[in-house]
């Protein structure tokens, strides 16, 4: 079974994520910031992580930068799940090395739709 | 609806369009018409069909667009897209290397999904950098869907939902908390009001046809005088493009399907050897 890692502040938002990749078939994990999701991946690196944005401890684009410098062969797919919906931080994401962008507020469309373009449905 | 009003509609839509409406979508029919009934003033169905009957033209035409379905999305059914990119382009590429010119019609365009996902194809090509002559062709049955198509601006969802985030912010801008085309991708769509059912006169030459999720709402006849007319505007190496739920086959003489492409269609057993190879 495929695996995510839902990484949101909004314990509703982690809630509503996982119950929809859990009806998509992905096996769900839950960290509330920057920081335990970096703890979460070197425990066992998931194969999908949706990243929000703005957290406190480490935001999501910290941690994305600290996830890609390390365990090299390991690059899990990282879609931003997030608010910040313009070009700039956009841009800032996909240069990090995110593979795709969801711009709240989503539904199970547009995660449907976002898991189909990284190939993982 | 009153039994005698649904027949009435019924029989309207399908002379004016095609349509076939059948008894078991009724709530999706009133539905559909209620938009058209607060355009027009009207309190009840009756009283709509009542005026219908009357033969008031603008009524007519606000309804038979109603009942359309203008559910779309960006490289909707992504299959066939990948079909055009990589079996259809690069034949026609190569045949066309001397006239530099393609034609090509997304026939019902809805909301303009479909041709500008065309279009951003094209671009990925570098064709009208490199001297092409691209004459893109997006029509609909549906007025409204045609001047939403042509304004190009679509919401947070409607970009989210096939489009991947790298083609939208090359090639769309921002405008609140939507999304704009860009000008280079709109300028290379014309766009125009169509009804498949009236004449092609004006749409010969054509290399590929999309004619996607629009035949599964026509009566077996009208599926093969459209496919009839289809043909006939196609070069004899062009494309046709149908959605996934449709078929050729049993319909038309010309068609014949591409084995391991099923939404794509070419004319002739030759033209359909040629792309199973290539692919």
């Amino acid at each position: 079974m495929k695996n995510c890692l839902v990484v949101d502040d909004s314990r509703v938002i982690r809630k509503v994520a996982c119950r929809i990749l859990q009806e998509l078939d992905f096996e769900t994990d839950e960290a509330e910031d920057g920081i335990s999701a970096l703890a979460a991946c070197r425990a066992r690196m998931p194969q999908l992580i949706l990243l929000d944005w703005n957290m406190p401890n480490m935001n999501g684009i910290e941690f994305l930068k600290t996830l890609r410098k390390e365990r090299e062969g390991m690059r899990p797919v990282v879609v931003f799940c997030t608010t910040e919906n313009d070009v700039a931080h956009i841009t800032e994401a996909l240069n990090a090395g995110a593979n795709e962008y969801i711009m709240k507020p989503f539904d199970r469309g547009i995660i449907e739709a976002k898991l189909v373009e990284v190939g993982l449905m | 609806m009153a039994p005698d009003d649904f027949n009435f509609l019924a029989q309207l839509v399908r002379r004016r369009a095609g349509l076939v409406l059948t008894a078991p979508k009724t709530n999706l029919i009133e539905g559909r018409l209620s938009t058209v009934m607060r355009r027009f003033g009207f309190r009840s169905v009756d009283a709509l069909v009542k005026e219908l009957r009357h033969g008031r033209d603008t009524l007519a035409r606000a309804v038979t667009e109603a009942m359309t379905t203008n559910e779309s999305s960006f490289f909707r059914d992504r299959a066939a897209f990948e079909q055009f990119r990589d079996l259809v382009l690069p034949h026609l590429i190569e045949a066309r290397s001397d006239s530099r010119r393609l034609r090509i019609w997304s026939a019902a365009c809805a909301a303009g999904q479909e041709p500008y996902s065309i279009a951003m194809l094209l671009d990925d090509r570098k064709l009208a950098a490199n001297g092409w002559s691209i004459d893109l062709i997006a029509t609909d049955v549906s007025a409204e869907m045609v001047a939403r198509a042509e304004d190009g601006v679509y919401s947070h969802f409607e970009v989210q939902r096939g489009l991947a985030i790298r083609r939208l912010v090359a090639h769309f801008s921002q405008e609140g908390g939507n999304w704009r085309i860009h000008e280079n991708l709109r300028r290379m769509v014309t766009f125009r009001q169509f009804n498949l059912l009236d004449s092609y006169g004006w749409l010969d030459d054509l290399d590929v046809v999309f004619c996607r999720n629009v035949l599964i709402y026509f009566d077996q006849k009208t599926k093969s005088q459209v496919l009839d007319k289809i043909a006939e505007m196609l070069m004899p190496d062009g494309a046709l493009l149908l959605g996934h739920a449709e078929t050729a086959s049993g319909l038309s003489n010309v068609f014949l399907g591409v084995d391991h492409a099923p939404s794509l269609y070419v004319k002739g057993r030759i033209a359909a050897q040629r792309l199973a190879a290539a692919g």
